[in-house]
């Protein structure tokens, strides 16, 4: 029976990550994810920034996510600022977003996540026996990257959105010509609802409060209320009120979690527990064909539900494209003193964003609280209620089960390691 | 022994995954590239991994920790060809502005016990540490770089860097001078062509993603700026963003960087 398990790089996640589990006399798993790769200090560089700026520089937080570090840091500043943007405004960037969520879920279900199920080591290496398969998740994923680099210049780290609205309005035919990749896209991500369906998930649980935003005859992307399975409800200004974020010493990484009830679940498992009742009927018809009944608490499943995400994102961005009306030329903004915070779903959960500016429009305090920094916990979590059942199982397949469970949540560590640090003892 | 098929890797030191990325993102050309090389090192994309020496390994990120040091150095002897891709490898990347202020000052908004990190204090580019081969510029680098930077090496030829300014990239597509014709504050005079004049085709001024050409103008951008009322800080804040470790824009900006 192994008494510890090492991976020392776990691969397949966004971001360099080690994995350390330990079992205690009492038949307990003691579990530790940790973060190897530095902290890259944003909170510290946007100090003394144009609160413009952190638009671009928060983007560089992520390659994978870009688009939701900057909705969030527009979102945010704008409130400082007292900018009010448009339907149309909105509606764009909730395109823009559709885009992200497509190219991200496409490339966490095919290339990063399915190649456990079917005991690959890779997408690479599964396209040898399964050519067809991957380059469908590749056409999906392109899609979302096309709807990305129409609407904000390019797939990573897009240059058209600034505080207030866009550069320069895509014209309606670029936005039109989105229209037929993504229809394709669609029956992909059908195809794709009912191919994870049919895997193989081993029994998990997760007990923790699932948290996701909520608003009114939407699936939640941009805005909304703060809600959770445990019966939380308080809007996005509330979020530094709600959550505590805490140093655990022998660590020295900072944790989040909800005040006075403890860790948390954020992403596509506690979207969908609180809001499958706003998925459209298209994407609830094939949840229904796929077996897969709201809340799913198993974060193996989780694949499924990134795929409904995707199918919802592509029907989503489609009704935005048809309904496309290009908005105007944004204000030219005035700089005043204020606090300004907000909350969207990133693809892998909630990420908050909150900008102290002064009087000439600078940045004098940011706060960024990523997804990943608010899963740490409940990732370990599975691992410590994993790990104790499975001793019976050779080292080797142990860490890799290990390994799945942390990939089933998507972490994205490149995001984390703005405040999370290297060395941990 | 020969090989039958190159071996590559991907590394990655302090960055945003997203140079890596954008060889994933080569949706159309990304299996055929699988069969052409052997992938031994990419752990964001599989869990195979085979010992060096690697014939091409592309390595994205910059230098902050002394563990990046030792490690820089086990991959340049590890590689026979390495290139450095993007920013943050390039030019030190965004994390690169911490090298103007004092580190603890910058590490304590973002974290409370500064003294308990092990950071070096400057993020630096690969290259001031060990010999690199080539160069992919770019916050992120383009696709179509990458692509043939990768089929140059493949075949054994040398990938070629352009090092004209953005501007070439405007007159080619037609676009009229942001600058001139509109007041628009741009660094593509100083800005190294790549991006295909990205920000221009939306009316946006050059923000300087790909980092400056060798020996860039300043003094020509400085006075045109000023002509427009820019504020001394925020043309400081536009030279120092993603490439803010260049050399070539260090010594202009009329405060060296801190020692």
């Amino acid at each position: 029976m192994p008494r510890t398990i090492s991976v020392p790089l776990v691969t397949r996640i966004e971001g360099d990550a080690a994995l350390d589990v330990r079992m205690r006399a009492d038949g307990s798993a003691g579990v530790t994810l940790r973060i190897s790769e530095p902290p890259r200090l944003f909170e510290g560089l946007l100090v003394g920034r144009r609160a413009e700026e952190a638009v671009d520089i928060t983007a560089r937080i992520c390659g994978i996510c870009p688009v939701a570090h900057q909705v969030t840091a527009m979102q945010a500043i704008e409130q400082a600022l007292g900018v009010e943007v448009g339907p149309a405004v909105r509606a764009l960037r909730r395109l823009l977003y559709c885009g992200e969520w497509i190219e991200s879920h496409a490339l966490h279900v095919y290339l990063l996540h399915a190649p456990d199920f079917l005991g690959y080591d890779g997408a690479l290496e599964m396209a040898r026996d399964h050519a067809p398969i991957v380059k469908r998740g590749l056409e999906i994923k392109k899609a979302g990257n096309l709807v990305v680099t129409v609407v904000g210049g390019r797939e990573v780290h897009p240059v058209n959105p600034r505080v207030g609205g866009f550069y320069r309005a895509p014209a309606p035919a670029e936005v039109a010509a989105l229209a037929e990749p993504l229809r394709r896209a669609l029956d992909a991500s059908l195809e794709t609802v009912s191919w994870v369906a049919g895997f193989d998930f081993p029994d998990l649980e997760t007990d923790a409060e699932l948290v996701a935003l909520r608003y009114p005859g939407e699936y939640p992307i941009g805005d909304g209320r703060i809600v959770s399975s445990g019966g939380l409800d308080f809007p996005a200004d509330r979020f530094e009120d709600e959550v505590a974020e805490e140093q655990v010493l022998h660590s020295h990484a900072l944790r989040a979690s909800l005040r006075g009830r403890g860790p948390y679940l954020v992403g596509p498992l506690a979207r969908y527990a609180l809001n499958a009742d706003r998925l459209s009927a298209l994407t609830r018809e094939a949840a229904g064909r796929a077996g897969l009944a709201s809340p799913c608490r198993n974060p193996f499943r989780s694949i499924v539900v990134r795929s409904l995400e995707m199918l919802y994102a592509c029907e989503e961005a489609l009704r935005l494209v048809e309904s496309y009306e290009p908005p105007d030329p944004p204000a030219p903004i005035r700089p005043r003193a204020g606090t300004g915070r907000a909350v969207t779903e990133a693809p892998r959960g909630l990420l908050y964003h909150r900008y102290d500016l002064d009087g000439a429009g600078l940045i004098r305090r940011a706060r960024i609280v990523p997804p990943t920094a608010q899963n740490q916990e409940s990732i370990e979590a599975d691992l410590a209620r994993l790990v104790p059942r499975h001793l019976d199982l050779p080292r080797a397949e142990l860490a890799r089960l290990c390994e799945r469970a942390v990939r089933n949540h998507d972490p994205c560590i490149s995001c984390a390691t703005h405040f999370l640090r290297l060395d941990v003892s | 022994m020969k090989r039958a098929r190159p071996r590559l890797a991907v590394f990655k030191l302090a960055s945003c995954d997203g140079c890596q990325l954008t060889l994933l993102d080569c949706e159309d050309e990304l299996l055929a590239l699988a069969e052409r090389v052997e992938i031994g090192w990419f752990p964001e994309a599989t869990s195979r991994r085979m010992r060096g020496p690697y014939d091409v390994a592309l390595i994205e990120g910059s230098v902050t920790t002394p563990e990046h040091v030792t490690r820089v150095h086990e991959i340049r002897r590890a590689s026979r060809v390495l290139v450095a891709i993007g920013a943050c490898a390039t030019a030190g990347g965004i994390q690169a502005l911490r090298n103007f202020r004092p580190l603890t000052e910058v590490v304590s908004a973002a974290y409370p016990t500064p003294e308990a990190l092990v950071l070096l204090d400057t993020a630096t580019p690969v290259s001031h540490h060990v010999r690199v081969d080539h160069e992919l510029r770019g916050c992120p680098i383009g696709k179509d770089a990458l692509l043939a930077a990768l089929s140059a090496l493949l075949r054994g030829a040398r990938p070629a860097a352009p090092a004209h300014p953005v501007c070439v990239e405007c007159k080619r597509r037609g676009l009229p001078c942001l600058e001139v014709a509109h007041d628009v504050r741009c660094l593509g005079p100083i800005t190294q062509a790549g991006c295909g004049a990205l920000c221009p085709s939306f009316g946006r001024g050059c923000y300087g993603c790909y980092g400056p050409v060798p020996a860039p103008c300043l003094r020509a951008l400085v006075r045109r700026w000023s002509d427009l009322g820019t504020p001394a800080d925020d043309l400081r804040r536009a030279l120092r963003s993603f490439n803010a470790a260049a050399p070539a824009l260090g010594g202009e900006t009329g405060e060296g960087r801190r020692a």
